[in-house]
């Protein structure tokens, strides 16, 4: 479904991405996790086309989408959120979904109707019901929780029947149990949507807890991948992210 | 037709009506001048804010199609005999191409060099029409007066079908501008204005959608210059000038920008004050300098959107008491 190769990019001296290959199977629940400054974000930012790869491909169902327009990799089906939850203010939650809608249907340049046309609205509903927006339909954006505005992140990039999700720390800022509403709210997409989903993640237990495969990235390169048990195990990891908590926790 | 379209109807025929009957109610030949110069600068003022509040591309450079406006139907009245109705379709056209092709270059920076780049274009117009002197008249204007066939039973050189001709423009012209911002496109805009960034990512073609405002706004625009130029009879450098482009946008800052309407409740106050200070002082330029910084310090916003805020507030409050 996914596959990056040899995906290469550098910010004047700093090599942000070095030769990274990695797939993504169909349907799979994945990980990416690394220090702070490893190239996570770069590394969804040149597969979603915010940044220009120097080198290296993006393979998506056998066509290389590198160099297309966000808007056009978009339309092949990689949805986004941000981590910091990037929605729209001074709109009403409802009024965002319903405008995403019409975006997803090419319809959202039309003049020929008043908004929202009313065949939009049980897809706007649909998502919003899936994030549990609902009661918060009629709230201007800027005044939702943080935890409904990464929410509301998350179901814009639904609204988009995205086959492959990229989430960057959708947990980010948020308290205990706010994080494991979250958590809930990304495996039920996944379980449901049957969609490939990657996300970043700092909190280890959230990602031992759910991911199915784990990539651990540092400095820029892939420092190792593998199951959660395998990654708890890796020396390697331990030494550069995990530290000796989580190594004891596993060798326990 | 659906529930919001037909309330917007209504209000425009109300609003219509109201126009129509209010010189035999009350006739004063400075009330009608006042609602002309109203439906000039209205039609003005409301179409930037499509670019300003809507889409929030706050272009400096919006006089210019105030300017190919006038100058395009004085022009083509003086010089080509055609029907009033034909030049109008001919001059918004025009607009609608300059527009174009301003906005392909300007739409694609950011904030202040968007709205330098306007401002830049504009002044360029500006330089052209004092230089082209054979054409325009240059610093004189465009004057000799303009013909005025009468189309449809309407003679535009009486003053009283003028009134009606410009009050039916600006309620047709705010009409326009409603339904806009009241679609998807409208919708697709706002997005725009909030977030760009992430209208990418929902697959929106940002560019061609702040063209599309760009392009609408200055055609509109050129009507209430098309308007001007019949009440002055001619047209002048002034139009192109940068104050032009100024005073909409005083007009979007005293009325607002978040109420459909904001816009024409500034005309409004700019053109009382206009009038009635510059009877009483010398010192116009002051007296409004002092009454923007009121609005902007006092009320930090335009009077509509003020008191559209104080309602919700009111709202709000009542329904956490209830």
């Amino acid at each position: 479904m996914l596959r990056v190769e040899k995906l290469r990019k550098s910010f004047g001296g700093l090599v942000a991405t070095n030769d990274v290959s990695l797939n993504f199977p169909p349907g799979s629940l994945s990980a990416v996790i690394g220090p702070n400054g490893a190239g996570k974000t770069t590394f969804f930012n040149l597969i979603c086309g915010l940044i220009r790869p120097d080198a290296g491909r993006v393979i998506l169902d056998n066509e290389d989408i590198v160099g297309l327009g966000r808007a056009a990799i978009v339309r092949r089906g990689v949805g986004r959120a941000f981590q910091v939850a990037s929605i729209f203010p001074t709109l009403t939650v409802e009024e965002q979904v319903l405008a995403a809608v019409l975006s997803h249907r090419e319809g959202y340049g039309r003049i020929d109707t008043r908004f929202p046309p009313a065949d939009a609205r049980a897809r706007a509903e649909e998502v919003m019901s899936m994030m549990g927006l609902l009661p918060r339909a009629k709230t201007v954006a800027a005044n939702l929780s943080h935890g409904d505005q990464k929410l509301l992140d998350i179901a814009l990039a639904l609204v988009l029947e995205p086959r492959v999700l990229l989430l960057d720390e959708p947990t980010a800022g948020m308290g205990p149990e706010e994080r494991w509403q979250m958590i809930e709210k990304v495996q039920e997409l996944w379980t449901r949507e049957k969609m490939t989903l990657v996300f970043i993640e700092h909190d280890m237990d959230v990602v031992f807890k759910i991911a199915q495969s784990i990539r651990v990235l540092s400095y820029g390169a892939v420092l190792a991948e593998g199951t959660p048990d395998q990654i708890r195990r890796d020396p390697k990891v331990i030494e550069a992210y995990l530290g000796t908590a989580h190594g004891a926790e596993a060798a326990s | 037709m659906r529930r919001d379209t037909l309330r917007d109807l209504a209000v425009a025929v109300i609003a219509w009506a109201a126009l129509m009957v209010f010189p035999s109610i009350y006739e004063s030949k400075f009330a009608i001048d006042f609602v002309i110069r109203m439906a000039a600068f209205g039609i003005f003022a409301a179409s930037l804010n499509l670019l300003v509040g809507v889409t929030g591309m706050v272009s400096f450079g919006h006089g210019m199609f105030f300017a190919t406006g006038a100058y395009g139907f004085g022009l083509l009245m003086q010089k080509a005999a055609i029907s009033i109705p034909l030049a109008m379709l001919l001059t918004v056209g025009a607009s609608a191409l300059v527009a174009l092709v301003v906005g392909a270059i300007c739409v694609r920076l950011k904030e202040i060099y968007f709205a330098f780049l306007t401002l830049a274009f504009q002044m360029l117009l500006h330089s052209l029409i004092v230089a082209w002197v054979p054409l325009t008249g240059g610093d004189q204007g465009l004057t000799g007066g303009l013909p005025r066939p009468v189309f449809l039973g309407i003679d535009l050189a009486k003053q009283s079908h003028l009134y009606g001709f410009s009050a039916t423009l600006l309620v047709a012209m705010l009409l326009v501008l409603r339904h806009l911002a009241e679609t998807p496109f409208g919708y697709t805009l706002r997005l725009i204005r909030d977030n760009p960034e992430r209208a990418h990512f929902l697959g929106v073609k940002v560019f061609w959608m702040r063209l599309a405002a760009f392009v609408a706004a200055g055609s509109i625009a050129s009507v209430g210059g098309i308007i001007m130029a019949l009440f002055v009879s001619g047209a002048f450098p002034e139009f192109a000038n940068w104050t032009m482009s100024g005073e909409a946008i005083f007009m979007i800052m005293l009325g607002g920008s978040t109420v459909f309407l904001g816009p024409i409740a500034g005309t409004a106050i700019l053109l009382v004050l206009n009038d009635f200070v510059t009877r009483l002082t010398e010192h116009y330029g002051l007296t409004l300098g002092l009454i923007i910084l009121l609005f902007t310090l006092g009320l930090r916003k335009g009077l509509l959107d003020f008191i559209a805020d104080a309602i919700a507030r009111r709202r709000e409050r009542a329904g956490q008491g209830g």
